[in-house]
């Protein structure tokens, strides 16, 4: 053998020391879902010995109630201040999910990927890297590239931001934690979303870029296109359950069938599939996401309709794409999961805003997993499987729960 | 607010730059692609004229990695050129030593030693292997899917850089191959190592598949895209993996074989029609073969020197010489004209690249934006090699 040049290793050596990190590798696995076990366990604990949150929102409000009548406060300072405090504690919501599903989702994309994510700021799994990066994006600079039309791009993010904040007003989060409740609740959501399309074509046509006009053309497009399967996709829901409003919905789940078995609408054969299916889908593409994420799509568009923004202007259109997955995995979660309702009525246990919480990171987990798995589809064949495939088959489901609500009526 | 008078007529027809495009009709708008764009794959600049998301016109500019490679081998001895060569195709360098050292050898008439051949095949094997993982992950982000990459890219492409590492000390450019031999010879058990890496690629490979080779959005995304006709790769002179993938079965190492290509049993494969499922599918192919050879080589590795007679100065008889072999992206040549003194008097390379995106405009015409990006990337053109 060569000369001059110690091996390195002997065969047997490095086999023994491959087969070491195998068998590491299986220990560190055992350890890891055993930890994933305590955690759910311990996590299940601490949430039942808190309980319902409702008693103690009320027991806040009437405290409120009674110190303004106290303070001989006029009636409308106490109208006003009931309907304020959920709007801001929503608002901080709003911020703060965006933090939590950006840092899960590096996590789930890192390890899908066989590597780590953030694993250094705040020490434990990196769990500080979105607030650092936040803190970033506030401080830097704020660039108007020349021959912006101003107004229109200083307009589109808040244009964008401002629905997506409104379309949580009517999502429940547990039993009596809603924003502000209302019969067409289910219509409201819906038709809120649909609005940012304006932001997106205006941050597209302000921007005075060619990739970012191609973007906000295909935005529009694409949004406006998947609204009418998406809106079609819950019919089936709204039918069976006879309201829009989502609390309406929700309770109409929450019995379960023959004593034990979850009345959810996921589980109505056929039906439920086909509409949990598409409206899974038509979410992801309502927030631009993988596969379907031709506006933004960075290998062609570079950036797409944001490709001009940055620091905090750009930070709010991400702020605003993470709180429509949130809100479209809350209004799935109410839709086809029974929202609050546990699985078994034995797990009863469990309050309903923490069953909230996991069934709408469940379908959040869909959301990146989707993300990361996936190639993106083509402009056109987005637009071909909207009006060719979708959209025919939430008629024939439309179609289907009638002849089945007609039969039992009958 | 006042309107805007230069918007949008400014962003839609403003100028271009040195656009090399003539005219643009009223419903068309001129778009650079690049050179700063992130499926360029470096710094190229593509002009497109655009019907709606439709092109019209697609013309490539190249040269913004110009180093002078050709002129600079006029200046340097023949063992520096072969630091240059690994400049060229930086994602395949073990091949460019190879093209440059087959073609001084023919000069020097000399006589290699079995064992080198051996190594030289593993190493361009393996490198090959490495180009197409790269190949493999950039075309997944280009069509959208971004975990492939970092599977192969920054997890498999990573073992074979420790591979050649061990081997000679470097991860990029090599400088490994030399003229006469190869620089050192294999440490202990290093065949044993690279046979447990093509053990470790057999499941892995699978799961390559189950990513993109069997994705339907996948499938959707490339097949019946970009075709290019057996006819038209011949009369642009691609080579390669996109020659074959149009349907042409040729390949240097099994039609005019170097090296030790002669001892090892493997497949060409073939595309059917030439989309840019055909030219993906055809270098997917190629690193289950480039792995076969490697596993029949590593088995039969021979003993011996791994470095022929060869002077330490040497000056190469005077005459011209021509030599290539196959590499990652096609025939890669290497053009010598020797004065009789230690430095060639020319040095002419023949990128495998540079000629295959000539196809690019003749491909390109008629699709629509997505499916560029899809074009581009299945034509795996590496930038250092295009504009030397």
């Amino acid at each position: 053998m060569s000369d001059g040049i110690p091996p390195q290793t002997t065969v047997a050596e490095y086999v023994g020391a491959f087969q070491a990190k195998e068998k590491r590798k299986q220990r560190s696995w055992r350890m890891a879902a055993l930890q994933l076990v305590l955690l759910v366990i311990v996590g299940v604990v601490a949430v039942s010995l808190i309980g319902e949150l409702d008693p103690r929102v009320r027991r806040g409000a009437d405290l409120l109630r009674s110190l303004l009548v106290m303070g001989r406060a006029p009636a409308w300072v106490g109208v006003s201040l009931l309907l304020l405090i959920p709007a801001l504690l929503l608002m901080l919501l709003i911020q703060v999910i965006p933090l939590f599903l950006v840092w899960w989702e590096r996590k789930v994309a890192a390890h899908m990927q066989v590597r780590l994510g953030p694993m250094a700021v705040g020490g434990f799994h990196g769990w500080a890297q979105t607030i650092a990066d936040a803190i970033k994006l506030f401080l830097k600079e704020i660039i108007e590239p020349d021959g912006v039309d101003k107004w229109v791009f200083r307009l589109a993010p808040m244009i964008v931001f401002v629905p997506s904040y409104l379309a949580f007003a009517p999502l429940p989060f547990g039993v009596g934690l809603v924003g502000y409740s209302f019969d067409i609740g289910l219509l409201y959501v819906l038709a809120v979303s649909g609005l940012s399309t304006v932001g997106v074509l205006m941050a597209g046509w302000g921007s005075a870029n060619k990739f970012s006009i191609l973007g906000g053309l295909r935005a529009a497009a694409q949004i406006v296109s998947f609204e009418i399967p998406r809106v079609l996709s819950v019919v089936p829901v709204v039918m069976w359950a006879g309201t829009l409003s989502l609390t309406g919905i929700w309770e109409a789940q929450a019995q379960p069938l023959g004593g034990w078995f979850p009345k959810w609408f996921i589980f109505y054969p056929v039906i439920g599939q086909i509409s949990f299916l598409i409206y899974i889908i038509t979410s992801i593409a309502e927030t631009n996401r993988v596969p379907f994420d031709v506006p933004e799509a960075e290998s062609e568009l570079v950036a797409g309709f944001h490709t001009e923004y940055g620091g905090m202007k750009f930070a709010i259109f991400f702020m605003s794409e993470y709180a429509y997955v949130f809100a479209g995995s809350l209004l799935g979660a109410v839709l086809f999961l029974g929202g609050g309702s546990p699985l078994f009525p034995a797990l009863g246990f469990i309050p309903s805003w923490a069953w909230f919480l996991g069934k709408t990171l469940a379908l959040v987990f869909i959301f990146l997993w989707a993300r990361w798995t996936f190639p993106r589809f083509r402009v056109d064949r987005v637009m071909d499987l909207c009006w060719k495939v979708f959209l025919p088959w939430t008629l024939i489901n439309i179609f289907l729960t009638g002849v089945v609500l007609l039969w039992r009526g009958l | 607010m006042a309107p805007n008078p230069i918007r949008p007529s400014a962003v839609l027809q403003g100028p271009v730059f040195e656009t090399k495009i003539e005219q643009v009709g009223d419903h068309e708008m001129l778009l650079n692609l690049g050179p700063q764009h992130p499926s360029t794959h470096g710094v190229l600049r593509v002009v497109l004229k655009l019907d709606g998301e439709v092109i019209t016109e697609a013309v490539p500019d190249m040269g913004y990695l110009h180093r002078g490679v050709e002129k600079l081998a006029e200046h340097r001895t023949y063992p520096m050129n072969i630091v240059l060569s690994d400049r060229n195709d930086y994602l395949s360098a073990m091949n460019n030593n190879w093209a440059f050292c087959l073609a001084v050898e023919k000069l020097l008439k000399v006589e290699i030693p079995l064992r080198a051949e051996y190594l030289r095949v593993i190493v361009g094997e393996l490198n090959r292997v490495a180009s197409h993982m790269v190949f493999y992950g950039t075309f997944g982000i280009d069509i959208g899917a971004f975990t492939p990459f970092l599977h192969a890219f920054g997890r498999d492409r990573e073992e074979i850089l420790d591979l050649f590492e061990e081997m000679c000390g470097a991860r990029i450019t090599y400088n490994y191959i030399r003229v006469g031999g190869v620089m050192l010879d294999a440490p202990e058990g290093w065949t044993h190592r690279v046979l447990q890496f093509v053990e470790r690629m057999k499941p892995r490979l699978v799961e390559y598949d189950k990513l993109l080779t069997k994705n339907p959005i996948f499938i959707d995304r490339t097949i019946g895209v970009g075709l290019l006709s057996a006819e038209q790769a011949v009369d642009l002179g691609v080579t390669g993996p996109i020659l074959r993938a149009s349907g042409v079965s040729l390949d240097l190492r099994r039609d005019h074989p170097y090296g030790a290509y002669n001892d090892f049993q493997f497949d060409v494969p073939l595309g059917k029609q030439g989309d840019c499922y055909d030219r993906f599918l055809v270098r997917r192919l190629e690193i289950t073969e480039s792995l076969k050879i490697v596993e029949q080589a590593c088995r039969k590795f021979p003993d011996g020197p791994v470095m022929g007679k060869v002077l330490k100065m040497y000056r190469p008889p005077a005459g011209e010489v021509y030599a290539q072999v196959d590499g990652p992206r096609g025939w890669l040549g290497s053009y010598i004209v020797s004065d009789g003194t230690e430095k060639p008097y020319r040095h002419h390379i023949r990128p495998p690249s540079f000629i295959n995106l000539q196809a690019l405009s003749e491909i390109v015409k008629g699709w629509k934006m997505a499916d560029v990006v899809a074009i581009l990337g299945s034509l795996d053109f590496v930038l250092g090699e295009v504009d030397r």
